[in-house]
């Protein structure tokens, strides 16, 4: 079937609602406005307001509202608009969600799924526009999701619904409107393993998100010149499944991390210290990475593309790194 | 809002019950720091010595399976909910046998079985979490009260006030407890508010708010066996100030350069325990037998409590990493080990 990312979003909501009566869907706009990302777009119609619940701009309270009705049973969803707003909720997330399992000694569950989107590219400026799910991949006790494809947008959502802990689902703003064919019985995928997407010895490109689409572009133009890239979509960022990157190191030798959040203290960082802390001997090139600019996201749009990373520089480190860059 | 206040004699027995508990909760918390000096357990040490009658005059209103939301000063709510003193030391202790197999410590109390939420050192982090229990109810019909105590110090935050709006706006079944200390650590409500009337501010959210002379656990009792009642019929959120003091310092490691002695011994004399002592004496209903049968009994209890703890085993370093993530076989059966991620880490 013919669908797109955000109506595969949309179904996997719909799924989890009719599934189990106590997943609601809680947010700023999600009800009446249909989503600020048009992602719960006719759900108040369908489940009335009890589940699609309207809440007011109060990111701390309504994300800890959130996690006390997970406590008392339910399983919310909790929508915030961009991860730049959830910092508003950060204490909740990381002093509540994160560590009441383990402060509690192993007694309270927080089974909480909060999503919201994540990147830049749609000239929206730096309060609307930053990748922070490394920042949260820092964090024990969270598990962070990053749908890249269609068929995770509609299946990651149910199988963190059954995860006991807190997940946390960033999706990229540039993806809703990607659209593609999804099986018909498309339904909930596993989370805990990363996916080789494309196959090639020649070199191995790591993303996650939003920077996939990108990603597989270079590859075929790589491909194009002769290297052929394994691309892994790492789709969970926590806990990582570091397996698949050191099995694919060690076939390709080279690797060249793509991440849309800043270099310095980024998720590309922490995989990239992996390779070399686990297999420095199979490299035969120093690990690339590929990073926004150290700078806030600027709005015009000149500057905010060459702030991102793009084809362009995946392809030149991806050269650098196989050493056919002069 | 009117300020409520006890009038009349109470019941023997049940008085002897409030006496009883007031008197467990500054047994248990002397007995704290008398172990904190003698270095045996660390950490963060919050005292409630002063304000026992809120504790004792709220819990006695509520339903086994009410929730209930605390603070880092929370010993006396986690011990007067039924978490027993033993399992509360051994905590502090760092025992296997804590009530969190020492991952919580002092100021991080939980107890699934008594439906005791913590335990929480995040000043109004408490709140939204109340406010989303009491939310859980609603939406499953269950005629649950969710309880949350938090400190003056909270109401400057943001959470405090996003609380109120949405437990108002969706008429929720939680009752907020605002202990009012008059000092958030050493910064005096005065200095810190603009507006010190704190029920004022909860009832600008359209919650029926009370204050409440704190020291006096019959006026505590009454006051919040009200706002139980009306909030597990359906009358929405309320909210009681409860005007107290602690008669010790912040933390262990307070000087408390920011008050005088003079204006603690004044609060001493309104000390809740000997108030309702006063109270029963002069009502002919605390005999010196019953008050020294009492004394010894709770004294038997924190001794058995210390021994206990003393005992204990510390939580082995090989379970460091459990408890970051669930057990996934248990919820789910799958067993995929995921997590085990720290153990590789």
């Amino acid at each position: 079937m013919k669908t797109t990312y955000r109506e595969a979003m949309r179904a996997a909501l719909r799924d989890a609602m009719q599934r189990d009566e106590r997943v609601f869907l809680m947010g700023e706009d999600v009800g009446r406005y249909g989503g600020s990302f048009a992602v719960s777009l006719g759900l108040l119609e369908e489940f009335g307001p009890e589940r699609i619940r309207d809440t007011p701009l109060s990111e701390s309270g309504f994300v800890g509202a959130g996690i006390g009705a997970a406590l008392g049973g339910m399983r919310p969803v909790v929508e915030i608009m961009t991860v730049n707003f959830s910092l508003l909720a950060l204490d909740q997330i990381i002093n509540n969600a994160a560590t009441l399992l383990h402060m509690s000694g192993g007694q309270f569950n927080v089974p909480i799924v909060i999503r919201m989107t994540t990147g830049a590219g749609r000239q929206l400026g730096a309060q609307h526009s930053h990748s922070l799910e490394g920042w949260y991949a820092h964090i024990p006790g969270l598990r962070i999701l990053a749908p890249a494809t269609l068929a995770d947008a509609r299946g990651m959502l149910w199988t963190a619904l059954q995860d006991p802990d807190p997940v946390l689902i960033f999706e990229h703003g540039s993806l809703y409107n990607v659209a593609g064919e999804l099986d018909d019985d498309a339904g909930a995928v596993e989370i805990d393993k990363a996916a080789v997407v494309r196959s090639g010895d020649g070199l191995t490109l790591i993303t996650y998100g939003g920077t996939l689409p990108m990603v597989l572009e270079a590859a075929e133009q790589l491909a194009a010149e002769g290297i052929e890239a394994d691309v892994i979509d790492l789709r969970t960022l926590r806990p990582l499944d570091e397996h698949t990157i050191l099995d694919s190191v060690a076939r390709t030798h080279r690797a060249v991390v793509v991440d849309e959040g800043w270099r310095s203290g980024s998720i590309s960082a922490e995989i990239a210290a992996r390779i070399c802390e686990q297999a420095f001997f199979d490299l035969d090139a120093p690990v690339e990475r590929v990073c926004s600019l150290e700078v806030p996201v600027p709005y015009a749009k000149h500057l905010e593309q060459a702030a991102l990373p793009s084809v362009e520089r995946v392809v030149a480190a991806a050269r650098r790194a196989v050493g056919t860059n002069g | 809002m009117s300020t409520v206040r006890n009038q009349g004699v109470p019941d023997q027995e049940h008085a002897l019950h409030l006496l009883r508990q007031m008197l467990r909760v500054r047994r248990l918390e002397e007995k704290c720091i008398e172990l904190y000096s003698a270095a045996k357990i660390r950490g963060f040490l919050h005292v409630y010595i002063g304000e026992e009658a809120v504790a004792a005059g709220v819990m006695e209103t509520l339903a086994p399976d009410d929730a209930v939301v605390a603070t880092y000063r929370e010993h006396g709510h986690a011990l007067l909910r039924g978490v027993s003193a033993g399992a509360i030391l051994a905590e502090m202790y760092g025992h296997a046998e804590g009530c969190c197999r020492g991952r919580g410590g002092s100021m991080h109390l939980f107890d699934a079985d008594t439906r005791f939420y913590g335990g929480n050192a995040i000043v109004a982090g408490g709140l939204p979490l109340a406010v989303g229990l009491a939310l859980a109810d609603r939406m499953a019909g269950r005629q649950r009260v969710t309880v949350c105590f938090f400190g003056e110090g909270a109401v400057a935050e943001g959470e405090f006030h996003e609380s109120m709006n949405l437990a108002a706006l969706w008429q929720l079944p939680v009752l907020f407890c605002c202990e009012n200390n008059l000092y958030a650590m050493g910064t005096a409500l005065g200095r810190s508010e603009s507006q010190t009337d704190i029920a004022l501010k909860a009832a600008g959210y359209e919650i029926s708010a009370w204050a409440v002379d704190g020291m006096d656990v019959l006026a505590v009792e009454e006051a919040a066996r009200r706002a139980v009642d009306a909030v597990r019929s359906g009358g929405g959120p309320h909210f009681l100030e409860l005007r107290t003091y602690r008669f010790r310092a912040h933390s262990m490691f307070d000087p408390e350069l920011y008050r005088e002695k003079t204006e603690v011994s004044r609060w001493m004399e309104r000390d809740p325990i000997s108030l309702l002592q006063g109270t029963m004496q002069a009502a002919g209903q605390l005999p010196e037998d019953t008050w020294a049968t009492l004394t010894a009994d709770v004294d038997a209890e924190i001794s058995t409590a210390v021994g206990f703890a003393e005992n204990g085993t510390p939580e082995p370093v090989s379970e460091l990493m459990r408890f970051v993530y669930s057990d996934r076989a248990e919820h789910t059966g799958a067993g995929d080990g995921a997590g085990k991620e720290g153990a590789a880490g």
